[in-house]
């Protein structure tokens, strides 16, 4: 501090001396301006001469006065700087707080709207969040976790894991289900949050529900009619009620609200995997007793209104298969998309790619994303119901109209080519982009026994210490094995799966089951692990009940990606990778080695929009007593400025939460309308044409 | 150009000057313009840089001290408090998870009076953007910012209780609820730590959070919060294999919660309809934690004239300029109107009348309690003499039963010298004309001169003409709480009119459920000095202003007298009295009585209170006081091992330091 006070007093000094120099030179240049101009040539060169000599001298002398600041430049002009940085924050901040609220007006909510078109509170409203968006605290940890009792692990500002206990390698730990059981590893208990805080916010400033449940206030919304179901996304949906109760609680809830609110039905809300988590509920609800929640055929029918499902993903979402295999789907490894840079990089040794997988594959219920219905559904080698979809999305139809009157032979020459050999999404992992295209008959035919008949081999491991993923106890020859066979389809996709992740998957399907079943009535498909998938279950018997799809278009959305094998082939790292340096033409569905379809960014159309489309649409063997659905699409829009934030006209998967339009449906539906009356379908993509051509036994 | 034409301006101007003054001159110029550079920059440096260079500066060390706390192992402060304390005992979590206790019965914790968060749902234009903000809990940040509107929304409607137009403000639900009431300041908090130590976790814990501004009654009405909870226990009951719950209520819940027992019995329209015997299958034991059955005296001054601390923490916040109407803030008022419109405070008003609080010369305590027991106990051996000595003065002097009395003379002269004029007949006058410009709603103001003076010429009031005097002051206020809470002894339980909700929470009034398997815990702090009567004094009217007031300059004779500040303490935790927590336990429901004919089984459990022994033990882990002992290491484990399926034996059942059963004796009530 004497330092700075010195500091501080030279600097006066030198501000008291300046005044009197100044005008002392301001009198001598207002004197010297008078007298005449005619010399001026002659003293010329005496004064470039004498300006030189001062000059040299002012540079001796500037030095000797600079000296004592250079001191201080270093360190303080950081402080300075800080500070200056910190003042002009702070002035700003308080400037906004000043700023009368009516200048920052944004555009009216929805809810406020339709508050004055008379609509109120009428159906007690369930919301049901998905996978990574709820929130998990911390019940019982190591000693890295000390003090983080009930603090988010999960969700939240995501502090804890800068946090000075908690290592990210505690942290991943701590996040980490048990290998085998897939339930908590011994010593830590991580719970879901529970009420409206689970999953209104993922992070400070990302909303997932809070503007829903916003505009569900508007309209006299509260506590007491509006529920967050929280149950722990990481568990596979029947462990969360042995280990959580769970379900349980989510039938008493709805039971408690349908009474307390004049015996209103519910209107259930999920989003996401929350759609298939609240599927099995339907059908765990009505199972008796030891299986099932015992509420008897019929519960359904008397409590549920409708069911809203936002970007469900009924048939799965090819993402889940690139992030079980390399830990590379995007909404999955939201953790990735945090610290994009230093994800690949060597030279710090994170290998946060190798960390994600090792926590990501403990978690079963990623599992229930993989795509269902197999060939069927998500097509073969050569056919796909997507077929020939254009990809020209939302940048390309922006720019066309000018252009297009010069390109029409050249675009059309191609739209042509395209329509002829359309993109083989069937094959969701292909080795080398040439396996992605080439025609069936030129790839190795694939043999699913080879990989059992390699298993027995595999007894040859690395050494390598401590397995970290299952990978590291594959030899060099099964992981070569698997990139030789080229392209796989949802069916040899599995085998896949089970010979790289075989703990994992076995774990996890005793949970879930992803085929089509033959006869629904086989006494088999009563066991839990077929309530998941549409395909494998009957919807409840309860003839009023209303589902609508609600989902974003127009945003290219993974669909089949090219991988390659991983340059690296050191211990411990994924000896695969999408091989990003794959790209199609301009205009080509092909981008950095993933094949898009349109979705909206998470679920293809596919997934999200056949079971309402076509699957469940009248009278089917999947829904016997023809439960109404309505498909409600919405075209994405990007936010039109950086002061939308989100954007009011997203599609995108979480930021369609925000959308205007749905938030509208959503409303209207849970103040007592019906599908009918809100317009029943609305439909911008080719979600009819694809199911179409979706060859299934109805 | 200027610049060049300028140049040759000077140029010649040096021309008519010597060689040696051009010199000097341009010496002088060029240092000047050195100077001017150099200074420039010295110059904003100095006034406006320099207070950078400090903010910046404290910034950075403020930074730096704060990276260094986080790096610092999670062991050192643990370390150091060691050191100078010496070894910690074990929290009971863990030490009784080493004796092998686990998760057996479901826990629920029914939080009391003010120590629920309560949040924004609906409001007014001034609250916009607080929406499921905290209004109350929390950090309390929308009370400095904007207090008017805060008071506005946190007021219920004067008439009906319930939300004023356009204003929802709901409780918080969930264990944050109230796990801490504000920033560090735990209530449940050290409860739930420790319960999770032994594997507690939320389906096995439940936070029975309503919004305690409300009559019981209205939360279910408004809430419907009582069925909530029904349905919660229902379901934890079911989901863990048909364990009963253990309850832990506190404070205003204890009341809260004996209403919800008879409510969940009561048939459908406006009960819960739960049968008969639905406590007996779902409710393994009643913990109360510092339960005030009995109501608190503190109430009576907290409606009288706002002046008692537990209801009014708020006050607690700016406690320097209360009193001083400097600001032209009228922070009393406010208060006082907000606070008038929530039912609940209602709720403990002092019940059972004379007959448990005493009348004008006899109370239970008699002269029994030592007001200054702490001090006493030290020196006893030095000055047992000068100790009798007061103990004679205080049982002459206190009469605890005068609830309120206007001066002190009144308060310790024998009933028969009290000259008192009935204020019941006073025809309260048209309101004063100097208060209409009061525009903030408060009953005083439509008072006359004279009433107040009436009230103030009754002099002493007991328990029983506390009602009264009320009713008096607060018409509208009493009638709304009338409505659903009532204060009397039921001669009669059996008359159909007790089957009223207004009834429910009054020990007196009601009976225990028919479940003699279940077992009631009264579970307090003793050893604190707790307000027992006040001695009031009329102040002179001043516009809109409280015209009573605790005259805080009545002392007691001796230095260890009862009185202090006007107010006559006895023996509790800092806010319920002995008597108000104990004597259901002790007596009223001690065996077979008409209050409790199934004879469930009643403990006390008193803890001594003993205030922390330095500054790093927090709020100390002996507390007695009554939030504090929330954090009471022995009471915690108590409640563990009740939770972990012990019963009362196996606890040693009552635990008394102090003289209730004495006090309870001399209480005369038919049982």
């Amino acid at each position: 501090m004497c330092y700075c006070a010195g500091l501080l007093a030279g600097s006066r000094k030198l501000c008291y001396v300046e005044p009197a120099v100044r005008c002392s030179s301001v009198g001598f240049e207002s004197f010297d301006q008078s007298p005449k101009i005619d010399q001026k040539l002659d003293k010329k060169e005496e004064n470039v001469i004498s300006a030189n000599n001062i000059a040299l001298e002012i540079n001796k002398k500037r030095k000797q006065p600079r000296r004592q600041p250079k001191e201080w430049r270093c360190l303080d002009s950081c402080c300075w700087i800080i500070g200056y940085l910190c003042t002009t924050w702070w002035l700003l901040l308080f400037l906004y707080h000043c700023l009368p609220i009516t200048l920052l007006q944004v555009p009216e909510l929805p809810g406020v709207r339709l508050k004055r078109e008379g609509l109120t509170a009428l159906h007690p409203v369930v919301l049901v969040p998905g996978i990574v968006t709820g929130g998990l605290e911390l019940w019982e940890g190591r000693p890295c976790a000390d003090g983080l009792f009930r603090k988010r692990l999960w969700g939240g500002s995501f502090t804890e894991i800068f946090k000075r206990y908690l290592k990210p390698l505690c942290w991943s730990e701590h996040l980490s289900l048990h290998n085998e059981t897939g339930l908590d590893p011994p010593g830590i208990r991580v719970r879901a949050v529970r009420g409206l805080v689970a999953a209104d916010y993922f992070a400070p400033g990302y909303f997932v529900w809070a503007v829903l449940i916003q505009n569900l206030a508007k309209i006299g919304y509260e506590g007491k009619n509006l529920h967050v179901v929280a149950y722990d996304w990481r568990l596979s949906f029947q462990n969360t009620e042995i280990r959580d109760h769970a379900l349980s609680r989510l039938k008493s809830k709805i039971e408690l609200m349908y009474i307390t609110n004049g015996y209103k039905k519910v209107v259930v809300v999920p989003h996401s995997m929350g759609v298939i988590y609240f599927l099995h509920f339907l059908k765990w609800v009505e199972t008796p007793p030891p299986m099932g929640g015992g509420g008897g055929p019929g519960w359904c029918a008397k409590h549920i209104k409708a069911i809203m499902n936002i970007g469900p993903a009924y048939l799965g979402v090819p993402k889940a298969v690139s992030s079980i295999f390399s830990a590379e789907g995007k909404d999955v490894a939201y953790i990735r998309a945090m610290a994009p840079g230093i994800l690949d990089s060597e030279i710090l040794g994170l290998q946060t790619l190798e960390h994600v997988m090792r926590v990501s594959r403990t978690w079963d219920s990623i599992v229930s994303l993989l795509p269902k219905g197999g060939e069927t559904i998500w097509g073969n080698m050569d056919r796909s119901p997507e077929g020939g979809h254009v990809c020209d999305f939302s940048k390309k139809r922006l720019s066309q109209p000018s252009p297009s009157d010069n390109n029409v032979n050249n675009s059309d020459v191609k739209r042509g080519f395209r329509v002829k050999d359309p993109v083989k999404y069937g094959r969701i992992i292909s080795f080398g982009k040439a396996a992605s295209v080439l025609h069936s008959s030129q790839l190795p035919t694939f043999d699913s026994k080879e990989f059992s008949r390699t298993n027995a081999l595999q007894n040859l491991k690395f050494s390598c210490g401590e397995a970290w993923t299952e990978y590291d106890e594959m030899s060099r020859e099964s992981i070569q094995k698997v990139a030789a066979n080229k392209a796989y389809t949802t069916r040899t996709l599995f085998d896949l799966l089970r010979f790289v992740a075989p703990k994992m998957m076995q774990r996890a399907e005793a949970h879930f089951s992803h085929g089509i079943a033959d006869n629904l009535d086989d006494p088999k498909y009563s066991h839990y692990k077929y309530w998941s998938n549409p395909l494998e279950m009957k919807l409840p018997d309860a003839p009023d009940m209303e589902i609508y799809c609600l989902y974003g278009v127009g945003i290219p959305t993974e669909r089949s990606y090219v991988y390659r094998l991983s340059p690296i082939s050191r211990c411990k790292s994924i000896p695969y990778q999408i091989d990003s340096s794959v790209h199609g033409e301009d205009d080509s569905c092909l981008k950095g080695g993933v094949y898009f379809a349109d979705g909206d960014d998470s679920v293809p159309v596919l997934s999200a929009g056949f079971m309402c489309a076509k699957g469940w649409r009248g009278r089917t063997r999947f829904n016997p007593s023809g439960i109404a659905t309505y498909i409600r699409e919405y075209r994405h829009k990007p936010p039109a400025s950086l002061l939308e934030g989100r954007g009011i006209e997203s599609g995108a998967h979480v930021d369609i939460m925000g959308n205007v339009a749905l938030i509208k449906d959503i409303l209207r539906i849970a103040a007592g309308a019906t599908g009918k009356e809100i317009g029943g379908d609305r439909i911008h993509s080719d979600i009819l044409r694809m199911s179409e051509r979706i060859n299934i036994l109805l | 150009m200027p610049l060049l034409r300028r140049r040759k301006v000077t140029d010649s101007s040096k021309s008519t000057n010597s060689e040696s003054t051009i010199d000097k001159q341009d010496d002088k110029k060029n240092q000047s313009k050195r100077f001017r550079r150099e200074s420039y920059s010295s110059e904003k440096w100095s006034c406006w840089d320099s207070c950078c260079w400090f903010i910046g500066f404290i910034c950075s060390m403020w930074w730096f001290l704060l990276f260094l706390y986080n790096t610092m192992p999670a062991s050192i402060p643990q370390y150091v408090t060691e050191a100078i304390t010496g070894h910690l005992p074990d929290p009971p979590g863990v030490k009784l998870r080493k004796e092998g206790l686990t998760v057996n019965h479901p826990v629920v914790f029914v939080p009391g009076i003010v120590t629920g968060g309560l949040e924004l749902w609906e409001g007014h234009q001034c609250a916009d953007g607080l929406f499921r903000k905290r209004l109350w809990g929390g950090s309390f940040g929308e009370l400095y910012k904007r207090p008017l509107c805060w008071a506005e929304h946190m007021s219920l409607d004067n008439e009906t209780g319930l939300d004023p137009p356009g204003i929802r403000v709901r409780p918080v639900s969930g264990l944050v609820a109230a796990d801490y009431f504000a920033a560090g300041y735990f209530v449940w908090a050290v409860l739930i730590a420790n319960l999770a130590q032994i594997g507690y976790e939320e389906k096995t814990m439940y936070m029975a959070a309503y919004d305690w501004r409300l009559s019981f009654q209205n939360t279910e009405v408004r809430d419907q919060t009582l069925s909530r909870i029904k349905s919660n226990i229902e379901l934890m009951v079911a989901t863990n294999g048909g364990k009963k719950v253990v309850v832990i209520p506190h404070s205003m819940g204890v009341l809260y919660f004996l209403h919800f027992m008879k409510w969940v019995e009561a048939p459908a329209p406006m009960g819960g309809g739960g049968g008969s015997d639905w406590c007996a299958k779902h409710i393994k034991a009643v913990m109360n934690i510092g339960a005030p059955f009995l109501g608190v005296p503190k109430s009576v001054s907290g409606l009288f004239s706002i002046e008692a601390r537990d209801i009014a923490i708020a006050r607690a916040f700016a406690p320097g300029f209360l009193d001083k109407d400097v600001f032209g803030l009228q922070t009393f008022q406010h208060l006082m109107r907000m606070t008038r419109t929530w039912d609940s405070t209602m709720s403990m008003i002092p019940k059972g009348g004379d007959t448990i609080w005493g009348g004008l010369d006899w109370s239970p305590e008699g002269g029994s309690f030592k007001c200054s027991a702490k001090k006493l106990k030290k020196n006893s051996t030095h000055n047992t003499g000068q100790n009798a000595n007061s103990n004679l003065d205080d049982m002459k002097s206190v009469n605890y039963g005068r609830i309120i009395s206007f001066g002190k003379d009144v308060a310790e002269a024998h009933s028969s010298k009290i000259e008192r004029v009935d204020f019941r007949d006073t025809v309260k006058g048209d309101k004063l004309a100097n208060s209409s410009n009061c525009d903030i709603w408060i009953e005083y103001h439509e008072m006359d001169n004279d009433s107040i003076k009436a009230v103030a010429d009754y002099k002493v009031y007991t328990a029983g003409s506390i009602l009264d005097l009320l009713h008096f002051v607060a018409p509208k206020l009493m009638a709304r709480g009338g409505a659903h809470f009532s204060y009397g002894i039921a001669d009669n339980l059996d008359d159909p009119k007790y089957e009223h909700f207004k009834y429910w929470s009054n020990p007196l009034e009601t009976k225990l459920p028919n479940a003699p398997d279940m077992e009631i815990y009264s579970m307090y702090g003793v050893g604190i000095p707790t307000e027992r009567a006040y001695v009031y004094k009329l102040i002179t009217a001043v516009d809109c202003y409280i015209p009573f007031q605790i005259d805080t300059s009545s002392e007691g004779g001796s230095e260890d007298s009862c009185l202090k500040g006007g107010v006559f303490s006895a023996d509790g935790d800092e806010t319920v009295p002995v008597l108000s927590a104990g004597f259901m336990c002790a007596k009223g429901w001690r065996g077979k009585t008409r209050f409790n004919p199934s004879g469930i089984r009643t403990y006390i459990r008193e803890y001594n209170h003993a205030p922390p022994a330095n500054l790093l033990e927090g709020r100390g882990t002996q507390s007695g006081a009554h939030v504090d002992i929330m954090g009471n290491f022995a009471l915690i484990e108590d409640i563990i091992r009740v939770a972990a399926g012990a019963t009362s034996e196996d606890l040693g059942g009552d635990r008394v330091y102090s003289d209730i059963f004495k006090w309870s004796d001399r209480i005369n009530l038919q049982l």
